[in-house]
This record gives C-alpha cells, sequence and structure tokens, in this order.
C-alpha cells in the first residue's frame, strides 16, 4: 500500500484536469460531483495509508517514497519524494476527509454560480497543493505545496471577484503571505547552506549542524508560519478572507491552509527544540493571538466574522500547544478543530444561504424553528469550539492547556482566560442568531432549511465534532499513541503524567466553560440590556476592541501608506524622471545615430556592421593583449 | 609512389543524409504535385526518420570522414534538438505556406537543408566543416527570411541578414586562416594540442572566430540585425531560426571552446563572462519598451543567448550540460511563444502589437494560458522548464566561482520578467481593444497541436528535467 502513496496526490489532480479540459461540456453538478470523487478517493488512500503504518511496529512507522529525481546539482538534491509517517497521515486524513465533505456541501451551495467549473478545479487544486506540502518529504517540495496553498487561496478568495471587496481580499491575503513566504525562503536556504541537506529526515539526524544559527533559522521559519497560520502580526489577512464562498472559507479555515503552519513547527520540530528563545516566542505569541482574537471575536456582529477570529484564536492555542512542546497535542487540537470548524462555516454558509447572504447576527433570531438540522449541528459545533465537555474542542483544548501549566502557569491564566471567552462568544453565536424571537420579520419570512447535499456534510461532521475528542482521552490518548513515535526524541522536559493534579484542572476549565455559556446566556436571553451596560462599563476598551483594535489602521499607517508613498515617488519621480529619461536618451541616441548613418544613404546596415567591426575591434584588443 | 584512397563510411551521417534526401523529394515533387501541402507532411516524415536514424546510431566517438565530423553523444543531441526545432517548425508554416502555396516546395526544402546545416555544425570536429555547415545553415535562412515577398519589410530584414552575415563569415574565415597559420591545424584536437607557446596570431584568429560565433547566436554587440531580421521574417521562419540557429551556433562555439581552447580557459572565461553580461543587460533593457511582440521576442532571445553564454563562460562540466539543457528548454518555449504569434497575427502583417493582445484571454482562453505559460517560462518561472535551464548554468557560474555571473544573471531574470508578465497582464488584465477583434483565429489543428506539443514538453521538462539533464551530461561527458 506504501508504495501507492502517490495515488493520494494522483487524485485530485485527475479530478482537476478532468475538471479543466472537459468541464465545459459537462453539467455543473457533474462537476462537482468529479470534484468531489477524486478528493473522497484520495481520501481512501490515506485510508490505506493509515492501516498500511499500523500494521508496522510503532518505531518503524516511517517511510519515504521516491517518485522522481527534481533537482539535483551536487549536494543539493530536491526530489519529488513523499515522506508518509503518522503525522502526514493524520494530516492527510484531516485534509483529504474534511475536504470531501466541503466538497459535497459546494455542490449545493455553488449551484447556479456562473463558474461553478473554475471554482473545483481551483478546489481541487487546493486540496492537491495542501497535500503537496504535507506529504512533501523535503524543505522544496514543501515549499511547492506551500506557495500553492497560497496560489489556490488567492484565487478563491477573490472568486467573485467582480466585488471590489472579494478582490481586495484575495490581494492581501497574497500579499500578507509573501512576506511569511520571504521568511520560508530565508530559511530554507540557510538550512542548506549550514546542514547541506533539505529532507526533513537527514536534517533531524544531523540536526546540531544548525545549532549555531538555529534561533535566527527558526525565528524565519516563525515568521512563515505566522503568515499561513493568521497569527500575530500577521494575522489580519484571515478576518477579510471570509469574502470568498463559504465552502472556501470552510476549507481555508479548517482543512488546508492555516493549519499548515502548526504543521510546520511539527515537521521541523526538531530544529525549533534547539531555540529555547523561538519556542518562548511560539508560545507566547499563540497565547497573546488567541486571547485578542477571542477579544475580537466577541465583539463582532458579522457571523463569519465570528468564526474567522475564533478560528485566529483556536489556531492560537495550536501554536500555543506546540510552542510548550506539547506536538501531539497541538495536532489534537488541529485535529479536532477541523471538524467543527469546518461544521460551523457550513452552518453560516446556510444561514447565508437562507438568508439571501446576510450575515448580521442583529437582525436573525428564533432560526432554528425554520432550519432545525443547521441549528443542531450549529449548536454540536459550537459547543465543541466552547469546550464544552464532552464534545471534541474540550478534550484537546484541556490537554494543551495542561502541558502549558507545567509550563508556565501564566500562559495557562490567559489561555483560561480565553476558554471563557471563546465559551462567551460560542454560545451567543448560537443564542442570538438561532434563539429568541426573529429580529427582521420580512428575511425570517424567506429564510428556509437547506438541502440535503448540504444538510448529510454537516450531519457528518456533527460526529466528528461531538466525537473525535474521544481519540485523545486523557492517558489512553489514541491520538497521542500514534503520533508518539514522530515526537519520540523531542522532549522539552516537564511532561510529568499528572494523576489526581490533571482531573481537578478538567474539573477547573469545565466550570470556566459553564461560566462563558451561562455569563453568554443571560446577557442574550435574560437581560438582553446587559451587554450594553457591560461596554458602557468597559469605557475606551469597548472601543478599542469594536475597532478591532486599530491593528488594521496600524498597518495602514505605518506599512501600507508609507509604501504606497514610497510607490508614488517612484512612479513619478524614479519611473518620469530617471527610467523614461535613461530610455528617451537611448532613443534619442540611437535616432541620432540612426539619423546620421541614414544621410549616407546605406541604411542602418551600415551601423551595424559598424558596430560588428567595433565589437570585434575590442575582442582582437583583449585577447592580443592578454594572451 | 602509392596512394591510399582513404576509406569513406557515410554511415554515420546518415541522419543528415535522409533530411538531404527529403528534402531533394519535396523539390523534385513540388514541380509535379497538384495538391502540395503534402511536402510538409512528406518533410516531417523525412525528419522522424532521421530521429529514428539518429537514436540508432551507436553512442561512441567515432570520428569519421578524415575526422572532420563526429557522431558523438554530443553530435546526437545536438542532432535531437535540431529535428524536434525542424518538425516543430514544419508544423508551425502548415497554414502560412497554404497562403503561399506556389512557394511551398522551396520553403520546405529550404529549411531541410538549413537544418543539414544545423546537424552538421553539430558534428563538425573541424573549424573548416563548422565553416561549411555554417553557410549552409545560413544561406537557407538568408533565403527564408526574404521568404513573405509581398512584404516589403521581409526584403530588407533578409538583405540585412545576409549582408551583415556576409561580413561576419569574413570574420569568421579569417580567423580560420590565422588559426591555421599559427598552429599548422584545422581540426579542433590538433588545434588544441599545437596552442601552446602561440603567440599573437593564434590570439587574433581565436577573437575573429569568436566574432563570428557571437553573430550566429546574436551576442552584443553582434546582434544588432536581430530585431530587424526577427520581425521581418515569416514568423514560422522567426521561431525556427531563432530555436535552430542558436542551438547550432552553440552547439560548434561550446565543442570549438572546450576541444581547441581548453588550455586556454583563463583567457577565453572573462571574455565570454563580460559579453554574457553585456548580452543579457543589453538585450533585456531594449525588450522592456517593444511595441512588436517579435521585437520584444527578438530582444529577449538575445538575452537567453546571454544566460546560455553563462554556462559556458562558466567552462565546468555543469555548465556544458547546463548550456545543452538550455538549448533544449529554449527551443520548446520560443518555438510556443511564437507559434501563439502565428496564431494571433493579422493575415499578412507578419506581425504583431503588444495592443492586439489587450484582453485576448476573454475570447480565446486556451490560448493566452499557453502563452502565459510560455512567457513564466521564458521568465524562469518554477517549475518550468525555463527555471531549469537558469538553474544549470547559473549553478555552474556559482561552482566556477563566478558568483557574480550568477548574480547578474538573476537581476537580469527579473527585469526581463517585466515584459514577459507584460504580456499575461495585457492579455488578462485589460480590456479588449475594439479593433482586436479582427485577431485571426480561425480553426488550426495542426497548428494547435504544434503548441501542444510545445506545451508538454515545457511543463514536463520542468517537472521532470533530471532525465533530459542526464542526456545533456552523457553528451557533453565526452567533451571533457
Amino acid at each position: 500500500m506504501l508504495n501507492y502513496a502517490w495515488l493520494i496526490l494522483l487524485f485530485p489532480l485527475l479530478g482537476l484536469l478532468t475538471n479543466l479540459i472537459l468541464g465545459r461540456w459537462l453539467h455543473d453538478e457533474l462537476i462537482g460531483w468529479i470534484a468531489s470523487t477524486a478528493v473522497f478517493l484520495s481520501f481512501l488512500v490515506a485510508v490505506g495509508l493509515f492501516f498500511a503504518l499500523r500494521s508496522l511496529p510503532a518505531d518503524g512507522r516511517q517511510y519515504q517514497l521516491l517518485l522522481w529525481h527534481w533537482m539535483r546539482v551536487d549536494l543539493f538534491r530536491a526530489d519529488v519524494k513523499l515522506l508518509i509517517d503518522p503525522l502526514s497521515v493524520v494530516m492527510g486524513l484531516v485534509v483529504t476527509g474534511i475536504g470531501f465533505l466541503i466538497h459535497v456541501y459546494a455542490i449545493g451551495y455553488m449551484k447556479g454560480d456562473q463558474r461553478v467549473q473554475r471554482f473545483f478545479v481551483f478546489m481541487n487544486f487546493f486540496i492537491l497543493a495542501m497535500l503537496t506540502l504535507v506529504f512533501a518529504n523535503n524543505f522544496i517540495l514543501l515549499y511547492v505545496g506551500w506557495e500553492g496553498v497560497g496560489l489556490a487561496s488567492y484565487l478563491l478568495i477573490g472568486f467573485w471577484f467582480e466585488k471590489p471587496s472579494a478582490a481586495e481580499a484575495g490581494k492581501k491575503a497574497f500579499l500578507v503571505n509573501r512576506v511569511g513566504d520571504f521568511g520560508m525562503a530565508l530559511a530554507i536556504m540557510w538550512i542548506f547552506k549550514l546542514s547541506g541537506r533539505v529532507e526533513f529526515l537527514d536534517i533531524a539526524k544531523n540536526v546540531q549542524a544548525l545549532a549555531p544559527e538555529a534561533t535566527a533559522i527558526t525565528l524565519l521559519l516563525l515568521l512563515a508560519v505566522t503568515g499561513k497560520s493568521a497569527q500575530i502580526p500577521l494575522y489580519i489577512w484571515l478576518p477579510d478572507a471570509m469574502e470568498g464562498p463559504t465552502p472556501v472559507s470552510a476549507l481555508i479555515h479548517a482543512a488546508t491552509m492555516v493549519t499548515a503552519g502548526v504543521y510546520l513547527i511539527a515537521r521541523t520540530a526538531a530544529i525549533f527544540l534547539l531555540s529555547p528563545f523561538t519556542m518562548t516566542l511560539v508560545a507566547t505569541i499563540g497565547v497573546v493571538t488567541a486571547f485578542f482574537a477571542a477579544t475580537m471575536a466577541m465583539a463582532q456582529v458579522d457571523l463569519k466574522r465570528i468564526l474567522a477570529y475564533s478560528t485566529i484564536s483556536q489556531i492560537g492555542y495550536m501554536i500555543l500547544g506546540v510552542g510548550v512542546g506539547a506536538f501531539s497535542a497541538g495536532i489534537f487540537h488541529l485535529v479536532t478543530h477541523a471538524f467543527f470548524k469546518a461544521l460551523l462555516f457550513l452552518g453560516a454558509g446556510a444561514v447565508m444561504h437562507a438568508f439571501h447572504g446576510e450575515l448580521d447576527i442583529r437582525k436573525m433570531g428564533g432560526l432554528r424553528h425554520k432550519m432545525p438540522q443547521t441549528f443542531w449541528t450549529f449548536a454540536i459545533a459550537a459547543a465543541a469550539l466552547a469546550g464544552l465537555p464532552p464534545f471534541a474542542g474540550f478534550f484537546s483544548k484541556d490537554e494543551i492547556l495542561w502541558s502549558v501549566w507545567l509550563h508556565s502557569p501564566w500562559m495557562w491564566a490567559l489561555g483560561l482566560l480565553t476558554a471563557f471567552m471563546t465559551a462567551y462568544y460560542s454560545t451567543r453565536a448560537v443564542v442570538v442568531p438561532f434563539m429568541g424571537k426573529p429580529r427582521d420579520k420580512h428575511l425570517y419570512e424567506h429564510a428556509h432549511e437547506v438541502s440535503a447535499v448540504m444538510t448529510v456534510p454537516l450531519w457528518l461532521l456533527a460526529i466528528g465534532a461531538a466525537f473525535s475528542g474521544l481519540l485523545g482521552l486523557p492517558h489512553i490518548s489514541l491520538i497521542g499513541h500514534w503520533l508518539a513515535p514522530v515526537f519520540a526524541s523531542l522532549h522539552m522536559g516537564g511532561e510529568a503524567a499528572g494523576g489526581s493534579l490533571e482531573w481537578i484542572f478538567m474539573g477547573l476549565s469545565t466550570l470556566v466553560v459553564l461560566a462563558g455559556i451561562g455569563t453568554a446566556y443571560y446577557a442574550y436571553m435574560v437581560n438582553t440590556a446587559f451587554p450594553q451596560q457591560f461596554r458602557r462599563s468597559l469605557g475606551f476598551i469597548d472601543n478599542l476592541v469594536q475597532h478591532k483594535w486599530y491593528v488594521d489602521e496600524l498597518y495602514m499607517a505605518v506599512i501600507v501608506h508609507p509604501l504606497w508613498d514610497l510607490g508614488g515617488w517612484f512612479a513619478d519621480v524614479f519611473d518620469r524622471k530617471v527610467i523614461d529619461g535613461a530610455v528617451n536618451g537611448l532613443a534619442w541616441v540611437t535616432g541620432e545615430i540612426g539619423g546620421g548613418v541614414r544621410k549616407l544613404q546605406t541604411g542602418l546596415v551600415g551601423w551595424y556592421a559598424f558596430s560588428l567591426f567595433l565589437g570585434a575591434v575590442l575582442l582582437l584588443g583583449y585577447f592580443m593583449l592578454i594572451w | 609512389m602509392t596512394i591510399t584512397l582513404p576509406s569513406i563510411s557515410l554511415l554515420p551521417y546518415l541522419p543528415e543524409i535522409v533530411l538531404l534526401i527529403t528534402a531533394l523529394l519535396v523539390l523534385v515533387i513540388d514541380t509535379f504535385a497538384g495538391e502540395k501541402r503534402w511536402l510538409v507532411w512528406l518533410a516531417l516524415l523525412g525528419t522522424i526518420v532521421a530521429g529514428v536514424t539518429t537514436w540508432s546510431l551507436s553512442l561512441g566517438p567515432t570520428l569519421y570522414l578524415q575526422d572532420m565530423l563526429a557522431a558523438d553523444p554530443y553530435a546526437l543531441f545536438i542532432d535531437m534538438v535540431v529535428l524536434i526545432i525542424t518538425a516543430i517548425s514544419l508544423l508551425l508554416a502548415y497554414d502560412w505556406l497554404n497562403s503561399h502555396a506556389h512557394q511551398q516546395g522551396e520553403y520546405v526544402a529550404l529549411l531541410l537543408f538549413s537544418a543539414v546545416g544545423m546537424m552538421t555544425m553539430g558534428a563538425a570536429t573541424n573549424v573548416i566543416t563548422i565553416f561549411v555547415a555554417l553557410e549552409i545553415l545560413s544561406l537557407s535562412l538568408y533565403v527564408l527570411t526574404g521568404f513573405a515577398r509581398e512584404r516589403l519589410t521581409s526584403g530588407e530584414a533578409a538583405l540585412k541578414y545576409f549582408l551583415l552575415g556576409a561580413f561576419a563569415s569574413a570574420f569568421f574565415l579569417y580567423g580560420v586562416a590565422l588559426l591555421y597559420g599559427a598552429t599548422g591545424h584545422f581540426d579542433l584536437v590538433g588545434i588544441g594540442k599545437n596552442m601552446a607557446g602561440t603567440g599573437l596570431m593564434a590570439a587574433a584568429g581565436v577573437a575573429l572566430l569568436l566574432v563570428g560565433f557571437s553573430f550566429k547566436v546574436a551576442l552584443a554587440p553582434f546582434h544588432m540585425w536581430t530585431p530587424d531580421v526577427y520581425q521581418g521574417a515569416p514568423t514560422s521562419v522567426t521561431a525556427f531560426m531563432s530555436v535552430g540557429a542558436k542551438a547550432a551556433g552553440f552547439a560548434a562555439f561550446l565543442r570549438f571552446f572546450h576541444v581547441a581552447l581548453a588550455g586556454s580557459y583563463a583567457t577565453w572565461g572573462p571574455a565570454l563572462a563580460a559579453l554574457a553580461v553585456l548580452t543579457m543587460t543589453w538585450g533585456n533593457l531594449a525588450a522592456l519598451n517593444q511595441e512588436s511582440v517579435k521585437r520584444m521576442l527578438a530582444y529577449s532571445s538575445i538575452a537567453h543567448a546571454g544566460y546560455a553564454l553563462v554556462g559556458l563562460a562558466a567552462g565546468n562540466a555543469l555548465g556544458m550540460s547546463g548550456l545543452l539543457f538550455y538549448l533544449l528548454a529554449y527551443a520548446f518555449m520560443n518555438l510556443g511563444a511564437f507559434g501563439v504569434i502565428i496564431m494571433l497575427e493579422k493575415k499578412g502583417s507578419g506581425d504583431l502589437s503588444m495592443s492586439a493582445l489587450r484582453g485576448t484571454a476573454r475570447e480565446h482562453p486556451l490560448l493566452a494560458a499557453t502563452m502565459a505559460v510560455f512567457m513564466f517560462s521564458l521568465a524562469g518561472v518554477p517549475p518550468l522548464a525555463g527555471f531549469f535551464g537558469k538553474f544549470y548554468v547559473f549553478g555552474a557560474a556559482v561552482k566556477a566561482n563566478m558568483t557574480w555571473l550568477a548574480i547578474v544573471g538573476i537581476i537580469n531574470s527579473a527585469i526581463s520578467a517585466y515584459y514577459y508578465l507584460r504580456v499575461s497582464v495585457l492579455m488578462y488584465m485589460v480590456e479588449p481593444d475594439e479593433n482586436t477583434t479582427d485577431v485571426a483565429t480561425n480553426n488550426r489543428p495542426v497548428l494547435a497541436f504544434a503548441l501542444l506539443v510545445a506545451l508538454v514538453f515545457v511543463i514536463g521538462i520542468g517537472l521532470w528535467p533530471g532525465i533530459w539533464m542526464q542526456m545533456a551530461q552523457q553528451a557533453a561527458a565526452l567533451l571533457g
């Protein structure tokens, strides 16, 4: 089976090509099914790989498959070579499994769109790029996937490019990601310079070669991570990214894009562990991002924006987890998050579908009567997000927090506070649109449940959101054991088994979550004046949160405007005076010479011959002098 | 006194002979045939047979015809490149020829004669053979350049090309004479052996030969003819000579410097590096502001000659195989780019202006996407063929401790991205002009097929560069 791992890449490629070439003559729905089938077949391959690996002894679960030699100059060997180990297989399962359900949902969601063919070609490409990233055994191939994911996200976020906001959002995502990719490229070159290798396993074996410059290298990698995984300081593209069709948001947030950063840290953990400074920074960025994004999520009124900030916050948890060395906990949260975040987005998409694109939760209310299936699945996902036991998010978040406690109490405290806010905004996202009374009668009248092709994926995801947490029950963690060989040699210390203390902590975080849910329920169902009063009491902080801490404005003032001005200067002064001057000058000179030659009535050939002659004189002079 | 007759074995020359016979057949049939379009297919068949013959030849370093020619892997590699170029060029010309039916036979025959010259350039191990091959290929090209008789520019281009070509050939021939005077040898190995201790005469000979080669592959400042000739010639001819003459020119250029002048690399290495810098910079800067797509590609071809020369200037094994790889990659992407121009140019104009590209993606999405791939490849965007060409030759420069040369090359690639991407921008992001609606793109399956072949290779070479690089390495290995 392992020798057929390349099939996992082949199927999305085939789907993509089929739709690209034949799509023009195919029915829209068929296009969607072709694309979905392709991803499903990849999923089957991933399942096959999983069982094939499982049949091997735990410490031998590592397989490299060389497809072909790609770039080889001396020691530099970047081949198209896959790495199949527990980590890549888990990622592969998430990408293809969740990706498949999103594809199916998209068949219903994109019905009637003018460019269904283009949409599914891009979607398959997105999956293909992400799988390339995940299964690459070396940095160069990973970089190919990394850039491919960036390209796909640009194309899909800006899919409705007629809308200026969508086109802008696509551009923003692309540009912000470029900043991170720049760090990635430099890091790869640096790693190659020091170790002479680009394959992960080789690098891990000789990781000490990187030790002298490890901090700089990992900081560059971290820059790449913050770009792709939407962490401080490069998170600003993600909230705008919901301008794309909702299935795209689901794909970006759950399966394909933002998880890439977490995966990168896990994959290059050996390098990161060389630099305690960077690891601390990783954890700090994670927890601070988790906290700030949660505050912003609490203040949003746009359903998809709430979810977008919640993704940033949740990815912050994962980064926090890997930052304290709890790699498998971070990956575990990635898996559970993929289920419930995909479900939340698809649910939001269903609401949007029913509401003709309206996403302001203040105009909704009472939707559970009109859309019961969407409501129940959305509620399950929100419970998972909130971290309510026994839903998925509880176990994974708790495992991260437990590891953090062993590492740094203040981060743990901030993480726990964030858990409270998470519970609060998740509850709000359910209560306000779905419960209570309808706020906008007109919109409410027209609302309706979505079709089966959309609700079935919702339910399948809901099962995952409800139960995937059981993969990681404390002490008998299946996923922990599965990933253990990958991170076997990578310990930061201080991972003592907790015993009874761990159970107390679980109880504590359950209480915090319940408090958050209770507060939100009180605020939006019982005493609806409470949010207003509370905000007033916050004073200027409320204003800050409302405006997302003015970070976008800060970026505008500090980076974008100066660059614009610089660009303007280049266009006005440099381009017009210097470049145009040079070009015009050259034209003038050749014109003059041409004119002069033309007077001799030999046409331009004379001048050409003269130049040839001049060159010959120069070469003769050179060779005769140097010989 | 006994006179020993030289034993003549023409077997290794079989690919060229096949092409010659095909060309003669084409000429003969042309006088009888009523339906002329079969001539192209006949020529294509001859090309394929020649290709099969090439494959079946042994790969040993066999010299033949009094050691005037070699049938080594190097020659066979060049044969392969030239035959591919010839086949695609025939397909590119198919539709244009149907509107020039009375000249069809001559065109096809001249193309094949020129190809014979190109292949002989790759096989030549003697400066005299190189000269003869150079003339065979050039004379055919002069005529082909002037083939669009209905356009004055075509005739003008032919005349210019001929005059300057003759001028450059004179330099070349004088260089041959001086080299013979200094070393007493015409064959490359002999020249190489007797190079030590030679004086100014040999130096002048080398310089003048370099002028001849530089003219043929269009290095600055010997490139001035290129834009006018490329623009004036029928586009299918431009496509053919832009890659064919370049490949053949570089083939002989490389063999001469590495076989005859291996010992004096310290002398010519810096000179070639300087020429490379001058050539790519000049080509790229001049290409920035062109209004005619053909002219832009002419300057681009000058820039590419500069990049390819980096491999030669590096003087190491990677540089040689990198240069051969470059010639192959460049053949496909440039033939493809000119093919798209043929597809889009207005009938009888023989040219395509940049503004005519506006918004073509709207009406011809596939054609625009194909052109974009060729442009990206020419710009050197991974993972396309053009990227790997640059990757290898710049890598060779780094290996030869000429990192500065690689950096100049990379800066130049960045500059070139401007004008290559401008084509994509015009096609995709600008509203179509009203007067571009008459861009002719009726259904032309033969041309479309040629484009598809070029496209598949541009992408395929990018994904599997190893296979081609291995061939190039084998070809370069025996030159040592």
